[in-house]
């Protein structure tokens, strides 16, 4: 890390003693970027100004927000309407968390059309999937603090969930309380969690950009860079490609917070909690509908649920390990991916699949959203979301193996340079 | 460990063996005193003091008229009492023996003598939403006791579970008839 010679005598007595300036010279102007890099990988940049943003707005917020169960939700009402840009945090903070998600899935989703995940990315990808996982209970127990009735009957169904665990799982419910129901002593914690799990967020981005740094970036052509000429230095090229993303981003996202900024949220939410009455339609925060979809997919007469029968796993059980196992399946998929190729763009038949994959999620969403008595397209959206959580699994455990072993992937270039110059040129240039 | 100790050591492994027993002995008193050292911050969360010393509360039962309920608050969740009718008490014992997810005689559920006295804890045994059936106008299910609207839980005039994804019946919290109309409950 002493390559650099600083001129500054602060900063190269500063940089003997601790290298953070050579740090930072080595992560932007000497660090070498696949040349080739599209607008889909803005997303992880995006990912992590949005952290930021909600790092900031939340801290702001705490200054202003009452952590009890007879005075939050009127503490949220002040900073709506008494606290100075009280409003602006809230909002900025309320619609953040649906833009990190949007941001992290297509992040996600763009890692697995990539073959981002597969070797040597594997660690890349499982600190990724912690940070989700991370980010999925933090943005749960936001939810809860402003203390409306979706915040309570989010947290009651969502806690009872562990009710299910065999044996010990009411006393892990009543010691998630702290009570014998969702009450202050649930509230006062949450808030302590909610604070606590972004800094843990922060520190697994931390390790995640550490192993990027080592194993570098993947890039639409899935293929290793092999010399300088596949490459060009972070800085200035993508970190002014990022701030373009940043700003496009931006755009979005005020758009929703000044013009529509309630439009993610659930009206229900402006009634404050009451422990006697339940809502006559719980749904969670959009960004976990898929899942609420699988959880509920799990009744005693669908077929899906006919194996773990034979376990003697209850229905509500059997619905709890799939809604963990939708996420714990997408860890074992850098083994699970068998193709030779890693790129979606030379694997005609996995391209394919990827969307009608990922149009499988979206109808799980909208399972998720709305009452299993529904339908879509005349059919039983209980019996949709069956077919669609069938589906989900069959195709990270099935599917993606078997497509890896049989489909004729299409030629892949040598190097990144060749797969951006012209063919007429020789590969070898 | 071993290479350095060894220069001073016979060898006959006495040594080595106690070098192996003290490791393993400190291990396990250390993995001891962490558990116990954890405990009091994982036991911080459980139900505090104050919490468990709200865990009673007495109900009059004398406005309470045949075919009515009333719901109370105890420990933050809501308890139904209902005074049932002839009609649903026989209703509810005629079924006993009926196909049920969690099989239970309604004489079970109740104090002896005390037929028409039902009280429940009113939170669905599925992801604990509060079932209707409290109210005259509520839907009543297709067993005629109480309707759960989040994941449709039908139960009966005993609150037993007959039909939906909820696994066991409403549970009986612990009560005591203190007089013949307050009962206690907790
Ligand atoms: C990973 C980053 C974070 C996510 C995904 C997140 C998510 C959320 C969500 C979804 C809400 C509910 C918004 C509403 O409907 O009103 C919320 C509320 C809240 N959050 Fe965060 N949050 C994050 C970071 C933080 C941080 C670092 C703090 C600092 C203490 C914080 C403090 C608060 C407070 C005080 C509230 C209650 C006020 C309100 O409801 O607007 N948050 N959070
Ligand atoms: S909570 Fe009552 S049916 Fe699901």
């Amino acid at each position: 890390m002493s390559d650099v010679q600083w001129k500054n005598p602060v900063v190269k007595w500063v940089d003997e003693r601790l290298p953070v300036f050579s740090l930072m010279h080595h992560s932007t102007v000497g660090y070498p970027t696949p040349k080739n890099l599209n607008y889909w990988w803005n997303f992880g940049s995006l990912a992590l100004t949005c952290l930021i943003i909600m790092i900031v707005t939340g801290i702001f917020l705490a200054m202003s927000y009452t952590p009890h169960a007879s005075m939050a939700f009127d503490s949220v009402e002040r900073i709506m309407r008494d606290v100075n840009y009280g409003w602006l945090l809230r909002y900025l903070h309320a619609n953040g968390a649906s833009m990190f998600f949007i941001v992290v899935y297509i992040h996600m989703f763009r890692n697995m059309y990539y073959g981002s995940y597969r070797a040597p990315r594997e660690m890349l990808w499982f600190l990724g999937l912690a940070i989700y996982l991370a980010m999925m209970a933090t943005g749960f127990l936001g939810y809860v603090l402003p203390w409306g009735q979706m915040s309570f009957w989010g947290a009651t169904v969502i806690t009872n969930l562990f009710s299910a665990i065999p044996l010990v799982g009411d006393d892990v419910v009543t010691w998630l309380w702290g009570g014998f129901s969702v009450d202050n002593p649930t509230l006062n914690r949450f808030f302590s969690l909610h604070y606590l799990l972004p800094f843990v967020i922060f520190a697994l981005v931390a390790l995640h950009l550490w192993a990027l740094h080592v194993v570098k970036s993947n890039n639409p052509a899935g293929v290793e860079i092999k010399s300088e000429e596949d490459t060009i230095p972070f800085h200035p090229y993508y970190t002014i490609k990022d701030l373009y993303g940043i700003a496009i981003f931006m755009i979005i996202y005020l758009a929703f917070v000044f013009w529509a900024p309630n439009f993610l949220g659930h009206p229900d939410n402006y009634i404050e909690a009451n422990p006697m009455v339940t809502p006559p339609h719980i749904v969670p925060e959009w960004y976990y509908l898929p899942f609420y979809a699988i959880l509920r997919a799990f009744t005693a007469d669908a077929i899906i649920y006919i194996p773990f029968g034979w376990f003697f796993i209850t229905p509500k059980l059997a619905g709890v390990i799939a809604m963990f196992g939708a996420i714990i399946v997408l860890f074992f998929l850098p083994w699970l991916d068998t193709s030779k190729v890693l790129s979606a763009k030379y694997r005609p038949v996995f391209k394919q699949f990827f969307w009608i994959f990922v149009i499988n999620v979206l109808i799980l969403g909208y399972c998720g959203a709305k009452s299993p008595t529904d339908t879509l397209f005349g059919i039983k959206l209980e019996i949709v979301s069956q077919v669609a959580t069938f589906y989900y699994f069959a195709h990270l455990m099935v599917l993606t193996p078997l497509i890896g072993w049989m489909e004729k992937t299409r030629e892949v270039p040598n190097s990144i340079a060749a797969a951006v110059t012209k063919p007429t040129k020789t590969e070898e240039a | 460990m071993a290479d350095t100790a060894s220069t001073a050591v016979d060898d006959n492994g006495t040594e080595e063996s106690r070098r192996d027993f003290l490791l393993l002995a400190t291990s396990a008193v250390g993995a001891v005193g962490t558990a116990a050292a954890i405990w009091p911050f994982v036991d911080s969360m459980n139900p505090s003091a104050d919490v468990l010393a709200l865990a009673s509360t007495e109900i009059d039962l004398s406005p309470i008229e045949e075919g009515q309920s009333i719901t109370v608050m105890w420990r933050g969740k809501p308890v139904f009492v209902r005074n049932r009718t002839a009609d649903e008490i026989s209703k509810a014992q005629a079924e006993d023996s009926a196909a049920m997810v969690d099989p239970q005689k309604d004489g079970e559920r109740i104090k002896e003598g005390k037929d028409n006295w039902l009280v429940l804890v009113g939170v669905c045994t599925h992801l604990g939403c509060i079932p209707l059936g409290q109210k005259a106008t509520d839907p009543k299910g297709e067993y005629g006791g109480w309707y759960c609207p989040c994941h449709g839980s039908h139960y009966d005039t005993s609150g037993r579970i007959r039909k939906g994804p909820a696994p066991t019946n409403l549970p009986v919290p612990p009560y005591e008839f203190t007089s013949d109309t307050t009962v206690k409950i907790g």
